[in-house]
């Protein structure tokens, strides 16, 4: 079986006191999409540091394309893209100009500088403003041409670190179908991002990190099978509240949550309980409920219950 | 895509073309800004007149001679320093903006960014000095003595100059955020004010005049007014870099270059963080 294409192996990185990383784990099969997720000060950063070469871990290792981050960085720098928070390009130059420059510092000949250039530009949507000058795009052009800048040497695996943070909807849209443009060529991603839509839309597999290790992995919806169905009530009358988490915490083991005035949600274990069970023990118990529903839960109700922030709900 | 991996010896190849990239991206960036270039032309204007005709006015230039022949020496200086802050805030808004980080995880030559910018800001401060000249000529300015000693003080400023831009390098490189380096420009004030630029540093308290005739800012203009012919070349028991002032300059100009190339190289290529 061939290697996964990004491979890190108990990394840990320290500054000062805060331990970013303590041991993380980490493989992205070729040509997928992984999705990395944690609260702020996760460690999400540091470790996409570590891989993209800017950063050397204090202890682990990292291969990308089957070559040492810190021993062979020029062949891991040959190989990857990186866009970034921020649109890392120069304000002062033109889209063209950029994407020019950074193509000869990518060692491309002058004309084929130009050409690619040409190329991402058209293929991205970025022609018409080419010729002007950075500093008077949008934030989501600004983000596009960060993105392209990062594809010149059409890398192996490009690193998105939370590419369409305060994007407008219709930004993040484009950006998304850039990267899934990029990973039906081939492209192997791996992208932090703090939108869980965003990793639910766009990963493959998910890694959640918290406290700088990986706590869970999984496609979106193993992830979503390990925490249950959701049940949600609403109830006719806000005073039935009490009686009614009596109930739920009952039926599912735990305490509802209050998601309104009117409204509680619990996490169902396993699975077994059908609706008109639910149903039935609410009029028992007295309590005259609105709308009573099972569904799948939110990728940010794993989320939330994976890093163990569940009065956020 | 022809990417091709960094074997040793393209790399001093390298060095040298990624950093003509570099030193290109400064032409574009002008050609973007004119109003850059506007500024510039004004800002000499503005100081040869705020000096030349406002404090000239009430200065007397020692051993004579006319105070507009006496300051522009002093104002090349000026205009020499100012490569500390422009490739302070280069670097530190490359940094702050990640365009530097874009720059380490790219497989080009890591020493071409520092000598990148350092050549950049060369090309922009030849242009500096240049209309700095011409506003010197405007007002009666001019150098005595001939093609070779002109050529020579032209040389020294050139070569301070880009001694100087390493230590902006370092600084920026060390700042890494250019809201705090555009905050520490005025610090910089200073270095220019306090020397033999604008006014002679007899008259300075003993402390005070150690410092001004010690300050690299004297010594090259003492060298410029040497080597142009103008007045306020000190005569008599004066302090040994005013007394040598070319050797001052080139000594300057070898300890700022030999301290500050490879702490500058290395901090930009340390993976810290």
């Amino acid at each position: 079986m061939a290697e996964p294409i990004v491979v890190a192996e108990g990394l840990h990185k320290s500054f000062g006191d805060t331990h970013a990383l303590r041991g993380l784990d980490l493989s992205v099969p070729r040509g997928t999409v992984c999705g990395v997720l944690g609260p702020n000060g996760a460690g999400k950063t540091t470790a996409v540091r570590i891989l993209a070469t800017l950063s050397d871990p204090d202890a682990g290792h990292a291969r990308i394309a089957g070559y040492d981050v810190v021993r062979e960085a020029g062949k891991v720098r040959a190989r990857i893209g990186l866009a970034g928070q921020y649109a890392a390009v120069d304000e002062k130059l033109t889209g063209r100009g950029n994407l020019r420059m950074f193509g000869r510092l990518y060692h491309l000949s002058r004309r084929e500088a130009h050409r690619r250039a040409d190329e991402l530009l058209e293929r991205f949507g970025l022609m018409d403003a080419a010729d002007r000058q950075v500093a008077g795009y949008s934030g989501g052009m600004r983000r596009r041409l960060d993105l392209i800048t990062s594809l010149i040497l059409r890398p192996e695996v490009l690193f998105l670190d939370e590419p369409t943070t305060g994007l407008d909807p219709r930004s993040r849209g484009e950006i998304w179908d850039s990267v899934r443009e990029l990973v039906a060529g081939g492209t192997t991603v791996l992208l932090t991002t703090q939108y869980l839509d965003e990793a639910d839309r766009l990963a493959d597999d998910i890694a959640v990190i918290d406290h700088g290790q990986v706590i869970a992995t999984g496609t979106p919806d193993e992830l979503k099978a390990t925490i249950g169905d959701r049940l949600d009530v609403v109830l006719e009358d806000p005073a039935a509240l009490r009686p009614a988490a009596t109930v739920l915490n009952a039926l599912a083991g735990t305490d509802p949550t209050m998601t309104g005035a009117d409204r509680l949600s619990v996490a169902l274990p396993g699975g077994g309980l059908r609706l008109a069970d639910i149903v039935r023990e609410l009029d028992r118990a007295g309590v005259a409920a609105a709308d009573v529903s099972l569904r799948r839960p939110t990728l940010d109700e794993v989320f939330l219950r994976l890093t163990d922030r569940k009065e956020l709900v | 895509m022809t990417a091709l991996t960094s074997p040793m010896g393209h790399r001093v190849r390298w060095t040298f073309t990624d950093g003509l990239t570099l030193v290109g991206r400064e032409l574009g960036r002008l050609r973007q800004e004119p109003g850059e270039l506007v500024a510039a032309l004004i800002f000499p204007a503005i100081m040869v007149v705020l000096f030349g005709y406002v404090f000239g006015s009430a200065i007397q230039v020692p051993g004579g001679g006319d105070y507009r022949e006496y300051l522009m020496p002093g104002l090349f200086s000026m205009v020499t320093f100012t490569a500390v802050m422009g490739v302070m805030m280069r670097v530190a808004t490359d940094a702050s903006r990640g365009v530097m980080d874009r720059f380490r995880s790219m497989p080009m030559a890591r020493s071409a960014v520092p000598f990148g910018q350092t050549g950049a800001d060369l090309l922009g401060g030849l242009l500096s000095l240049t209309i700095m000249v011409g506003a010197g000529l405007l007002v009666g300015w001019q150098p005595h003595r001939g093609l070779v000693p002109t050529a020579e003080a032209f040389l020294l400023l050139i070569v301070l100059r880009y001694a100087l831009s390493w230590v902006g390098v370092y600084v920026g490189l060390v700042v890494k955020n250019d809201q705090v380096a555009d905050q520490m420009v005025p610090l910089f004030l200073p270095f220019t004010m306090l020397s033999n630029s604008f006014v002679p540093t007899d008259g300075m308290p003993g402390w005070l005049r150690f410092l001004a005739d010690w300050n690299p800012v004297s010594a090259i203009t003492a060298a410029s007014r040497e080597l142009f012919g103008n007045p306020g070349v000190p005569s008599g028991d004066v302090a040994w870099p005013l007394a040598h002032p070319v050797a001052a300059v080139l000594l300057w100009s070898a300890a700022l270059l030999a301290v500050f190339v490879p702490l500058s190289v290395r901090t930009y290529k340390r993976r810290g963080r």
